[in-house]
């Protein structure tokens, strides 16, 4: 039986976390293959929606990452983003959806190691966690048809 | 009532205001709003527990304002999103008068906002006993007790709206919902596109919610999507101090402290 | 055919119910959930409840529900391929429960859903839905059928209408050859006719306003002020078009996911403050009196003139949902107390 391979998708921003993956690639380091990267200007400008619509689209596992407090590159794009995140976790928490799944991280252009380490982790605990088959019957509504009212 | 129905009198004769915002007896015991511009209509002004419903909700619709100048009668739900609904700089203090309604039903006369911020510093928000048991009582389920009550009682809900239509805050023109480039929320009515519709309107309305409850008694399915903004409003208290309306302070989700604490991310 | 009456015992119910059931047919019938009743789809007779004066919902979900799909697509490089709605797998449904009022919504609904081209997957399921009505017993504030042409024990619409009388046993009126197939499922039920009188045995529902007086006033009144003091606490929240039985404007969407996707109909309001945006950003009913007129002016105007039937059967339904208290029939009455013109 072919073990469980999650599907993760990453929200990152440009300036620290890509380039920070970019470095991870060109040090040769090996790491998971799980991930898809979508390239955000500045985590500021990620909706918190965003991270309900991968779920919807059948992702297992959530990263988002960007820059170090004191360090984004519009100066304060991640200090909101921080706030919107302690925010939106809470709720999503509330809901019964599972935020073991979301990984948050700071991981600078310089930390190509620590990309690898969030990404490895991130897919070995989901990897544990299977795959996310709640969210998924919920979404699959053009499916099933379920519909209310 | 006699203090509030003779001050809209004087206010009304004076030409000081053209509309006076209140309460009204409706069907069968319940209160609805009533735009008085007489003393007819200002004679038919109630005030019991009944009136619920949140009358800033009033204060942004243009067919409302081109009534004039109003005068709103104010308990203190409506108190708040007045407070809350200034600082987002949707009214002006000098193109409204407010005649507050104390918890006891006695007229209260606020001259400026920053004087009914400062009433309100007596009558924090807080949850009663009851709102404290059921949060907790959904907080305490397991992970996929929370999922299955929520998608339980979201899956009741069939998109009518009327949680943002009662709603003081939700005063977009064009909602997102009503955006189809790109239609971001689904408009059909299924698990998914509700918990998408309700989680974003929780966080829309994070660090704005004045806990008057419109939004649950509004909805017609009587779901408790008004536990979901109480939620936010908790936190918003617990984790970021933020207690209540303010005219001076930022709003929590467009200001942020460099020290904003957390213990998740890594 | 003309209406043939029986009693049924008040302890065949119960069996009657088991018969249909068993028959093959989906019997949604309303049931008490978290906070509301409405009809469900329903399994066993005790799951029935007969706490309410009507659903919240309506009954028209049957044919015209919340969200349809009316087909879908794949899409394989330049190929689509689309699967039209099945039709035949479309059940047999009975609604069990509806009112009076409810059974008469069928009528105005089918009328929107026919005038122009024939709205084959609504007619279809209301072919195989079968109407069994219960007459109302009580009623409250919001009710008025009888100002609207209708009454608490009326037949238009149902396929069987029962009365429950002082004996509690029920009064069965077979009204339509749909009705009598289910008599034919299980005759044993349905007994000599009883003496009494079916009116004793109604709610009373006094008459509020002339509904036809209420189109010659508003074709007189279209341009009055009234419209905007009677619209002036609505907050276009759109609940009073999701729980109307006569109500049908929909909005048609495509939910795309890559590379498949249906093109589905989903319930709208004309009480939406959005619903008649045009592509220029010009909104020709911008204010809530505008759209206020509309309502009434569809419903007691317009659709009596183009495909003449009345689209409001006096269930009080938006009343009692309304968020603000529109209460239709106080603004009914209202509309009709203006001089004539």
């Amino acid at each position: 039986m072919t073990e469980f391979e999650p599907k993760i998708v990453a929200f990152v921003c440009n300036w620290c976390t890509y380039a920070g993956a970019d470095l991870t690639g060109t040090s040769r380091i090996k790491y998971a293959t799980n991930v898809k990267l979508v390239r955000f200007p500045c985590t500021g400008r990620i909706d918190f929606m965003l991270l309900l619509k991968a779920f919807g689209e059948g992702a297992d596992g959530i990263i988002i990452s960007g820059c170090h407090p004191n360090d984004c590159h519009y100066t304060s794009g991640n200090f909101h983003a921080r706030r919107r995140w302690i925010m939106f976790r809470g709720l999503l928490n509330f809901l019964g959806i599972d935020t073991r799944r979301i990984q948050f991280s700071w991981v600078s252009a310089a930390e190509g190691g620590k990309w690898a380490d969030i990404v490895n982790s991130t897919v070995k605990s989901v990897r544990e966690l299977g795959p996310y088959n709640d969210y998924k019957k919920v979404a699959d509504f053009l499916e099933t048809e379920v519909t209310n009212g | 009532m006699v203090d509030i129905k003779k001050k809209a009198n004087e206010l009304l004769a004076a030409n000081a205001v053209q509309v006076v915002i209140g309460f009204e007896e409706g069907t069968s015991g319940k209160s609805r709003a009533i735009f008085a511009q007489d003393a007819a209509g200002v004679d038919k002004l109630i005030f019991n527990s009944q009136c619920v419903l949140n009358l800033a909700v009033y204060l942004t619709k243009h067919e409302i304002k081109k009534l004039g100048k109003p005068a709103i009668i104010a308990p203190l739900p409506v108190m708040r999103a007045i407070i809350q609904l200034a600082s987002e700089f949707q009214i002006k203090e000098s193109e409204m008068a407010v005649l507050g309604v104390s918890p006891e039903g006695k007229l209260v006369e606020f001259q400026t906002f920053a004087a009914i911020e400062s009433y309100l510093k007596d009558f924090k928000i807080a949850m009663d006993e009851k709102e404290k048991e059921i949060l907790a009582k959904i907080s305490n389920m397991s992970l996929s007790e929370r999922f299955d009550f929520w998608m339980q009682e979201l899956g009741e809900c069939f998109k009518c709206y009327a949680c943002r239509a009662a709603c003081p805050m939700c005063y977009c023109h064009k909602c997102a919902v009503e955006q189809n480039k790109p239609q971001w929320i689904p408009v059909a009515a299924n698990n998914l596109g509700n918990l998408e519709w309700h989680a974003m309107r929780a966080m829309h309305l994070a660090g704005r919610c004045v806990n008057c409850d419109a939004c649950h008694n509004a909805c017609p399915k009587g779901i408790p999507l008004n536990f979901l903004t109480k939620l936010m409003m908790v936190d918003a208290k617990e984790i970021f101090g933020q207690d209540g309306p303010s005219l001076k302070d930022g709003h929590l989700l467009s200001t942020f402290k460099p020290n904003d604490k957390e213990n998740f991310i890594r | 055919m003309t209406i043939e009456k029986y009693l049924v015992k008040s302890a065949s119910l119960s069996a009657l119910f088991d018969k249909i059931k068993a028959s093959g047919k989906v019997v949604q019938a309303p049931v008490k959930k978290a906070h509301t009743v409405d009809f469900m789809p329903v399994n066993a007779f005790n799951e029935i409840t007969d706490d309410y004066i009507v659903t919240t919902q309506s009954a028209k979900s049957v044919a015209f529900p919340r969200v349809e799909k009316l087909f879908k697509y794949t899409k394989a490089k330049k190929e689509v391929t689309i699967a039209d709605y099945a039709i035949n797998t479309i059940p047999e449904v009975v609604m069990w429960g509806v009112r009076p009022c409810d059974a008469a919504g069928v009528s105005p609904l089918n009328a929107i859903f026919t005038w122009d081209v024939d709205d084959v997957i609504f007619t279809t399921k209301l072919k195989r839905t079968t109407f069994i009505g219960f007459s109302c017993q009580k009623s409250d504030a919001c009710c008025f059928c009888t100002s609207v042409g209708g009454n608490p024990g009326a037949t238009a619409g149902s396929d069987i209408l029962m009365t429950k009388l002082s004996s509690g046993n029920y009064l069965a009126e077979i009204i339509t050859e749909k009705g009598k197939a289910i008599q034919v499922l299980a005759p044993e039920f349905f007994e000599e006719t009883p003496s009494e009188e079916k009116e004793k045995n109604l709610a009373q529902v006094p008459i509020q306003f002339n509904y036809l007086e209420i189109k010659e006033k508003v074709d007189a009144y279209f341009e009055s002020d009234i419209w905007k003091a009677q619209a002036q606490r609505c907050i276009s929240c759109g609940t009073c078009a999701f729980v109307c039985p006569t109500c049908a404007c929909f909005d048609i969407q495509d939910e795309n996911h890559g590379k498949v996707g249906q093109r589905i109909r989903n319930w709208d309001s004309c009480c939406f403050s959005q619903f008649t945006i045009h592509t220029s950003g010009h909104n020709p009913r911008e204010s809530q009196d505008r759209r206020w007129r509309q309502r009434i002016n569809h419903k007691f105007s317009i659709m009596p003139d183009r495909i003449n039937a009345y689209g409001c059967i006096g269930c009080g339904r938006c009343s009692r949902a309304c968020p603000v208290d529109m209460n239709i029939m106080e603004h009914l009455i209202g509309i009709s107390q203006l001089a004539k013109k």
